[in-house]
């Protein structure tokens, strides 16, 4: 197998890895379309950090954690419902970012690769981010586990138990920002929120308890990338869209298991 | 205004408790003014009162939850709160057994688990996942993770609203069996009275103030309560007792109070906390 090839797996698997438990709570938390709005300012991140000469990986970080502050902020203003902040939100946001992109004189960023992923251009800078990062982010989930589980129970309930419902909350949104961002380079800003919810939405079935969910969701996307790349490789089509349909061809074949989890 | 002054018998230092002039606003809306409450240990307290009264908002400044406008909140230091919301609503994407849902708050034992789910009558459904339990199981289930604190004060918003009407008796009952034998105190929200009532030390009839409060069978006499709730709600069936415009008029001498919470149309106001 040729080097970017293993490359390109590893990326992807690590990311998958990643994506999988963190996943889990964006569908327990019905928090699809707040991925979807963090994913779409990324690139706005990725033009701030070209400006800035910073890395991109922490720009478009950087940039999603202040969303998700400006996001916290309106919501507590209680006039606009929250799918209509994050519509106004995500969009916004996604076309500023193509703006600063086409302004951008001095470097010549290639926009498919960031709206669509460019997991074969994996290099081993990436990779290092990707797996040192991930790790990163899977021990502070872990650490929030219980908490963050509370908290989707009932955050009423968790404020009374004596859960620090908002640092909780602002430590979730963090590692979406940060999974985001080392997501972006294998499926794309537009794509990566389907690799944080179709692997999880297909565990769902499988699965008795939270632990085993996040688990398998994690096993479900890392066994997507490897499809997707194996097709990507053969009939030579996008790898970023190519894992994603390989998820979500895995979540149709998943319905036609009886349910043998919890129901 | 009839408050807790009248209870002179109550030693202070059984009080978990206490609101002093308790005011909530929302925006320019007062929803709460200068609510005076007292939680002992061991007694029931039922907050009673039409939509948008402030009870649930009550409920929450007493939890910490709301931020008081006005007025203190005073919890007894170390005072551990068992506290059953109106309405838990797990997603249905969450894998959760009950067993797992009571140990999401804290470290049990498997043996204290069964043991507090059959004091609660729900020593079956350990193993079952959350989202296949009725609405009576779950109150049940809901109870039984309060108890597992070991609260000093119970705190239960509508403990019975999604339970059909022969679980209510049975719910009201398992409250009053829980409080004798835990010796705890109860600060309950209810809308149906004719059950409420009958374990209840004290009922307070709130509606943006404390309109009257004492034992059930004086405060049901109590003009303020009947204007509130149409006629004597013991004599009504429980649907009935829960509905029923607050008129304030000439029929109406005892209460003179200002009613900002209440708009110019004279429909209810909206209660603006989400429940649950």
């Amino acid at each position: 197998m040729d080097d970017f090839l293993l490359r390109a797996l590893a990326g992807g698997v690590g990311v998958a890895l990643v994506a999988g438990p963190l996943g889990c709570f964006v569908v327990w938390r019905r928090m699809a379309y707040f991925g979807d709005t963090l994913s779409h300012a990324a690139l706005l991140g990725i033009a701030l950090g070209f400006v800035a000469g910073i890395n991109l990986m922490l720009a478009v970080a950087l940039v999603g954690l202040a969303l998700a502050g400006v996001l916290v902020l309106m919501q507590r203003q209680r006039k606009l419902a929250t799918d209509t902040l994050l519509g106004l939100l995500s969009h916004t946001t996604l076309s500023l970012g193509l703006i600063a992109v086409a302004l951008l004189q001095t470097v010549r960023v290639d926009l498919m690769s960031y709206l669509f992923g460019d997991i074969l251009a994996v290099s081993g800078g990436d990779l290092a981010w990707i797996w040192g990062g991930g790790a990163v982010v899977l021990a502070l989930l872990a650490w929030l586990w219980r908490p963050l589980l509370a908290m989707t129970v009932n955050e009423d309930l968790a404020r009374v138990e004596g859960v620090p419902v908002l640092a909780t909350q602002l430590g979730f949104m963090m590692l979406m920002a940060a999974t985001i961002a080392l997501a972006m380079k294998v499926v794309g800003v537009l794509l990566i929120t389907a690799l944080l919810i179709i692997p999880a939405a297909c565990a769902r079935r499988f699965a008795r308890t939270p632990e085993i969910m996040a688990g398998l969701a994690a096993a479900i996307g890392a066994l997507s990338v490897c499809g997707g790349l194996g097709a990507s490789f053969r009939a030579d089509l996008p790898a970023g869209p190519a894992v994603v349909v390989a998820a979500a061809a895995l979540f149709l074949l998943s319905q036609l298991f009886p349910r043998g989890g919890t129901r | 205004m009839p408050s807790d002054a009248e209870f002179p018998e109550m030693s202070p230092e059984a009080a978990l408790i206490k609101t002093t002039s308790l005011t909530v606003q929302f925006g320019r809306r007062t929803v709460l003014q200068s609510v005076d409450l007292v939680v002992s240990a061991g007694e029931v307290v039922t907050l009673v009162g039409p939509n948008g009264a402030g009870k649930s908002t009550l409920l929450r400044a007493v939890l910490g939850l709301q931020r008081p406008s006005g007025g203190t909140v005073w919890r007894k230091p170390g005072l551990r709160i068992g506290y059953m919301p109106q309405r838990l609503a797990v997603d249905a994407t969450l894998p959760l057994t009950v067993r797992r849902l009571l140990a999401l708050w804290g470290p049990v034992t498997d043996a204290a688990v069964d043991e507090t789910l059959g004091e609660v009558g729900a020593a079956s459904l350990a193993d079952s996942p959350v989202q296949a339990l009725s609405g009576g199981e779950l109150q049940r289930v809901m109870l039984a993770r309060a108890l597992l604190r070991r609260p000093d004060l119970l705190v239960l918003d509508e403990p019975a609203q999604a339970v059909d009407v022969a679980g209510q008796a049975t719910l009201y009952a398992l409250i009053d069996a829980i409080r004798r034998r835990h010796g705890c105190g109860v600060l309950m929200v209810s809308h149906d009275l004719s059950y409420a009532i009958s374990g209840t030390d004290r009922l307070i009839c709130l509606n943006g103030h404390v309109c009257s409060a004492g034992r059930p069978e004086d405060v049901r006499r109590h003009p303020d309560f009947q204007a509130l709730f149409g006629i004597d709600p013991l004599a009504m069936p429980a649907w009935l007792s829960a509905a029923g415009p607050h008129s304030h008029g000439a029929a109406t001498p005892g209460c003179q109070h200002t009613h900002d919470s209440r708009p110019e149309d004279g429909h209810p106001p909206k209660d603006q906390q989400p429940h649950g």
